[in-house]
């Protein structure tokens, strides 16, 4: 009996190592050689918060990739005088608890001088107090909720939230009323039904559209939530069909969209989902998002951008596939933002805590052309470029039907 | 009418396939006592063995349906089987004699293990997998109401094994051994049974029902993940309990109710699907609360 006891005790111990190790799998990358650079005062780095497993890992292997293209070429370029640049990737899952503790892993390091990221507006949320508590500067490819910059009365009473907080990419309040005009005026759908997943971003973007379809003539006929993790939809999809709506908007991301749409189909509901940056991946389509459905992203279409061609060529290169995803000209630009602002900060000194402050300053300030276009920040961290585009599944793949800028 | 019907429906799938899962608790549990938390993951690695099987085909046996279904169920079945025994052997069997807390923690421990194995070591597994679309498409039209033959199938299968199951277990000499086992393991060796066999047994015929679920799940929904095990794992547990842990009857019966109450509750309670999970467990509290072993089970035998 106790020999038996002893050997069950080692697998129950042997069992938590192999959890403990996948936990803590130390993900850190060197961001490539220092070349012929000056690299005498020490190594610096540049973290980067993003789901690297998990539904959305596809998005944030492409924000991490990014952004280690970006420091590989600054190293080669010897942008940062004195210094050697490095990336620290830590994976939050998409998990506002695991986006914490990775913000205070970066957090306690002195010599991380800015993060990429986060993906999810929600992990946003816990990431961004821990990171200004050490003064980090934290510069967002993908957040889109309003509110992580200007408060919850974003639209009336916008107020700055964190000082060291900053986006490149174009917020929900445009991004929702954008899809709405696309949905009313272009496609002509005026009966519509709205599907969550009741997180901040879903929710968020769900509600900007409803709002601007309500201002077009149409109606909302319709408001579900189901959970992220769902997988059988075919509850709500009954419900939705019993509504007869021209078209389902969908605000979440797309591991559950894709299965959703095509549910949607199989449950005698052909009609578009539409959705919202979260859903614009390939993996919508090969999960099953049908033709005809509609995605809003950030920015004008990657591939079609003379200033991103250099950034997918790079990306190639050194990737060897072109898995960028939504996010990486983003991350991309997001980690030029930061490296930018350190070579100013650090110009003819040594980096120390003392240089938090003119850091923040420095990416406050910083303006650059990058793979998005031009990387700018407004009084409240939010970017100044405020393009977007509606893209639709042709096939087997998204077609960009068009681009523009939301005006009302 | 036509959307409670449509709804009715739905939610006998749903049940279905929670079925198939909580037999395989309240076998387990019927026989050792034993809250098996790793059975949910048993149902996952037989859904990624089922795609395993599938993707290593060749080619033209791809495109057959009637060749490559059939290959997929077997390979799925044999995942779950293979990895229940490996279970029972070395995470159960050797705390057979220990308190009952030490087991119930090693199946916790054992289903984090398998979810991380798969995320770790299944090509992609770490995002959701795209099942191959083998089954036949389309749906069964009944009037208004439309079910797809995926889960029309499920449904057969799902009853149909579980009558299957219950028959055996009344009607055959393993049967016999196993409700002996079940009722007093001492006193069922001394009359010649192998306990150890039955509860391998017992262990297979749970992975097999799981390793069929685990495929037509990929088939119904057309993608997989590693969360699905303990989402469908915690709903056949609360089936299980529902129905008393134990009885196989009772199982199905849970399971079926609880898929009803999850689409009915969407569509009529108030806050909808947001809140379908709150009303699903109220019931399972109320009958916890008024008839503790639960819709079918026996009150608990207290052993000398």
């Amino acid at each position: 009996m106790r020999k038996h006891l002893v050997k069950s005790a080692a697998i129950v111990g042997a069992t938590l190592l192999v959890v403990a190790a996948c936990g803590t799998n130390d993900k850190t990358e060197a961001g490539g050689t220092g070349g012929s650079c000056d690299t005498s005062k020490g190594t610096l780095t540049v973290g980067v918060v993003a789901p690297l497993s998990g539904n959305l890992s596809a998005l944030g292997i492409g924000i991490k990739q990014s952004a280690e293209l970006a420091v590989d070429e600054a190293n080669k370029k010897c942008t940062v005088k004195g210094y050697k640049l490095q990336v620290s990737a830590q994976d939050d899952e998409a998990n506002p608890a695991k986006g914490a503790q990775a913000a205070t892993k970066l957090s306690t390091d002195p010599n991380v001088v800015g993060v990429v990221g986060t993906l999810n507006s929600s992990v946003a949320q816990t990431v961004q107090p821990i990171l200004q508590g050490k003064k980090i500067p934290q510069v967002s490819p993908a957040n889109t909720n309003p509110s992580l910059t200007r408060g919850n009365e974003f639209l009336t009473a916008p107020k700055r939230q964190f000082d060291n907080y900053f986006r490149v990419c174009a917020t929900d309040d445009l991004q929702g009323p954008f899809a709405a005009n696309y949905m009313v005026e272009k496609a002509g759908k005026k009966k519509i039904a709205i599907i969550t997943d009741g997180k901040t971003y879903g929710k968020g973007l769900a509600d900007e559209f409803s709002k601007q379809v309500a201002k077009k003539g149409g109606t909302i006929v319709g408001n579900e939530t189901i959970g992220e993790k769902d997988t059988d939809f075919s509850g709500v999809v009954s419900k939705i069909k019993a509504l007869a709506p021209e078209a389902v908007y969908y605000g979440g991301e797309y591991p559950a969209a894709g299965p959703l749409s095509k549910q949607l189909k199989d449950g005698g509901l052909n009609v578009p989902l539409m959705g919202g940056d979260g859903i614009y991946d390939q993996k919508f389509i090969d999960l099953g998002g049908k033709e005809g459905d509609l995605a809003t992203s950030v920015g004008a279409p990657t591939e079609s951008l003379d200033t991103a061609k250099a950034f997918v060529n790079a990306y190639k290169e050194k990737f060897g596939k072109e898995d960028y995803a939504a996010y990486g000209a983003f991350s991309y630009d997001a980690a030029n933002a930061i490296i930018g602002a350190l070579a100013k900060t650090v110009e003819g000194g040594e980096w120390g805590d003392a240089k938090r402050d003119a850091m923040l300053t420095n990416v406050g300030s910083y303006s650059g052309s990058g793979a998005t276009g031009e990387v700018k920040f407004d009084q409240y961290g939010d970017s100044t470029n405020k393009v977007l585009t509606v893209y639709q599944v042709a096939g087997t793949k998204w077609d960009d039907v068009q681009t523009g800028e939301y005006t009302g | 009418m036509s959307v409670l019907l449509q709804q009715l429906a739905n939610g006998v799938v749903q049940g279905a396939l929670i079925a198939l899962i909580a037999l395989g608790y309240t076998m387990v549990y019927g026989i050792i006592q034993l809250i098996n938390f790793a059975h949910g993951e048993v149902f996952m690695v037989s859904s990624y063995g089922g795609l395993a099987t599938f993707t290593l085909l060749p080619d033209d046996l791809k495109k057959s349906p009637a060749v490559a279904l059939p290959l997929m169920f077997l390979g799925g079945i044999l995942v779950a089987v293979v990895v229940a025994v490996i279970m029972e052997r070395f995470a159960y069997r050797p705390l057979r004699n220990a308190p009952r807390l030490a087991p119930l923690i090693t199946a916790l421990g054992v289903s984090v293990f398998l979810q991380e194995a798969v995320r770790v070591w299944y090509p992609d597994a770490t995002s959701n997998l795209p099942y191959p679309k083998v089954f036949p498409t389309g749906n069964l039209t009944l009037g208004t109401i439309s079910v797809p033959w995926t889960g029309v199938l499920l449904v057969v299968l799902s009853v149909g094994l579980s009558i299957g199951l219950q028959t055996y277990v009344n009607r055959s000499r393993m049967g016999r051994a196993m409700r002996a086992t079940a009722q007093d393991p001492d006193t069922a060796k001394l009359m010649g049974i192998n306990p150890d066999r039955v509860i391998v047994l017992t262990f297979i015929f749970g992975a097999v029902l799981a390793g069929v679920a685990g495929v037509m799940f990929g088939g119904y929904l057309n993608n997989i993940n590693i969360d699905m095990g303990f989402q469908n794992g915690i709903f056949a547990f609360t089936a299980a309990v529902l129905g008393g842990v134990g009885s196989i009857r009772g199982a199905v019966i849970g399971a079926f109710i609880i898929g009803l109450i999850k689409t009915l509750a969407g569509q009529y309670m108030p806050g909808g699907t947001q809140y379908d999970y709150v009303w699903i467990f109220v019931v399972l509290i109320l009958v916890l609360v008024f008839r503790p072993q639960g819709l079918f089970g026996e009150p608990e035998r207290v052993r000398a």
